[in-house]
């Protein structure tokens, strides 16, 4: 299972997984097939001890407390209510009641088991295996961390081997339809002999999309994200170790088509691009905010369909910016060409900071080699 | 979906700690959900629950915090509170609102034994 967004086992595959069979019938026919793996992890949380014993604290009508020990073997349920006050780091307090049921095995009956108040009544059972009275085993601990923190620093390793490569990286986001395969196949065919470019493919099936950017000559690498509903930074770093991009390269990511999740999954690329069309709405940038504010570029596409329809391209781009005042916005066709040439430029100041920031690094490591021998040299 | 994806970060980052604190069972997992962060904390709620199932958090009741938005006025500088994503300005009527608060979604803290 993929540990990121949670798919189900096997239902992620990355194209070049799995393995591939030739057979050869007793007819002489031979027949290829090809198989992925799925691994099962069996566990078990079955951590229950056979026997145990633990302390119980019975407060009485008259107000007597009295602890006892038992052991106990077999199997009871039996429910804590408590009442947890908290205290955060900001000031804020709040107090909520909740309700544990624990099975253990027990063999005696106790009719006058009030629960103190405020008591947790299982003291033996902390990690201290002891009891001290009127102290409970429970403890909070702070976290204070990211939900994404997982899926960012995946991210992050992403980027930084871009960065080391020169490689400059897009995750291009819209809504299914938009029209992003036929952008992605255009800009390649524009680039492709001045620029290596590889590209990852992201759908939650088949592998067309792939083969569509293959047929233009260049790498291209599906990735299926079965029921998932985003690419995540552990997937692309699957892919892009497979694709092997060359250095000073562009690389392309096609994400799955949802204007909504793909937002919050940060993939180690330099700029997310969202494509919008002009069937679409020119209200779907107040719709879907979060997409569009995770973008830096938006493509408006399909321009040359402008004339037949009512869509307002100053209104779809006033909304994109309303979410978003930092929008570049480019108006193009992918299928006329029109406009590509402002989106080519822009992916091309791109690749030359990558570039230049890449030859530093080289320059800055030959200077140190040199250095070095010249010491070498010296002794 | 995503909240099932952010159910099985939430889980891991708590599996994790109670993995550390060599603990038996997680009581409580508090969350902060920021009111501008795209998730909904009634489909997150479901995911945990769904997730936790058969793990150390499985009887862990799930807090979610709220957290206010809150935003820049790009045209006047104030600081505004937000509850979506865009929005006009209360205090100079401009139109661009920077968020600035309530974009976040953390783990704050578990309960532990």
């Amino acid at each position: 299972m993929c540990t990121v967004c949670g798919c189900g086992a096997g239902e992620t595959k990355i194209e070049g997984d799995g393995h591939e069979h030739a057979h050869v019938h007793a007819d002489g026919t031979v027949h290829a097939h090809r198989h992925g793996h799925d691994h099962e992890h069996a566990h078990s949380h079955d951590g229950a001890t056979l026997a145990g014993a633990h302390a119980h604290r019975h407060t009485h009508a008259d107000g007597t407390a009295h602890v006892h020990e038992h052991v106990h073997q077999g199997e009871h349920a039996h429910v804590h209510g408590h009442l947890h006050d908290h205290v955060h780091a900001d000031g804020t307090a709040h107090s909520h009641a909740h309700d544990h049921e624990h099975g253990h095995d027990h063999d005696h009956h106790h009719h006058h088991h009030e629960a103190a108040v405020g008591g947790d009544l299982d003291y033996g059972a902390g990690p201290a295996g002891a009891h001290v009275p009127g102290m409970s085993q429970a403890r909070m601990v702070q976290i204070e961390q990211d939900i994404l923190s997982k899926n960012n620093s995946y991210a992050n390793a992403n980027r930084q081997w871009f960065d080391e490569r020169g490689i400059f990286a897009l995750n291009l986001v819209s809504s299914p339809g938009s029209g992003k395969t036929t952008l992605l196949c255009k800009t390649i065919e524009l680039l492709k002999d001045k620029v290596a470019i590889a590209v990852v493919e992201g759908d939650q099936q088949t592998a067309n999309d792939a083969e569509r950017i293959r047929a233009t000559g260049v790498p291209a690498l599906q990735i299926n994200t079965g029921k998932g509903c985003h690419l995540d930074g552990h997937m692309v770093g699957h892919a892009m170790q497979r694709l092997q991009p060359k250095d000073e390269s562009l690389f392309l990511i096609e994400n799955v088509g949802n204007l909504v999740c793909p937002a919050a999954f940060d993939l180690g690329e330099h700029h997310k691009v969202a494509i919008l069309s002009v069937t679409e709405g020119e209200d779907k940038p107040l719709k879907y905010p979060d997409m569009f504010r995770a973008a830096d570029v938006m493509l408006l596409n399909k321009c040359d369909l402008l004339p037949y329809l009512e869509f307002d391209a100053d209104l779809a781009e006033a909304n994109a910016r309303r979410v978003n005042p930092n929008l570049t916005i480019f108006r193009v066709s992918a299928t006329t060409g029109d406009g590509m040439s402002a989106w080519l430029d822009w992916i091309g100041s791109g690749l030359d900071a990558q570039r230049n920031r890449h030859g530093e690094t080289v320059d800055a490591l030959k200077a140190r080699v040199a250095e070095l021998e010249r010491r070498l040299a010296d002794k | 979906m995503h909240e099932m994806a952010l159910a099985e970060g939430v889980l891991q980052l708590v599996e994790e700690t109670a993995r550390r604190e060599a603990a038996h069972t997680v009581r409580l997992v508090v969350l902060e959900i920021g009111r501008l962060s795209s998730v909904e904390p009634e489909a997150l709620r479901f995911c945990f629950g769904a997730v936790t199932r058969g793990t150390i958090a499985q009887d862990a009741v799930l807090e979610i915090v709220d957290v206010p938005g809150a935003g820049v006025c790009l045209a006047c500088g104030a600081t505004v509170p937000m509850n979506e994503a865009w929005g006009d300005c209360p205090a100079c009527g401009g139109g661009f609102l920077q968020p600035s608060a309530g974009t976040g979604m953390r783990v704050r803290e578990i309960e532990i034994e």
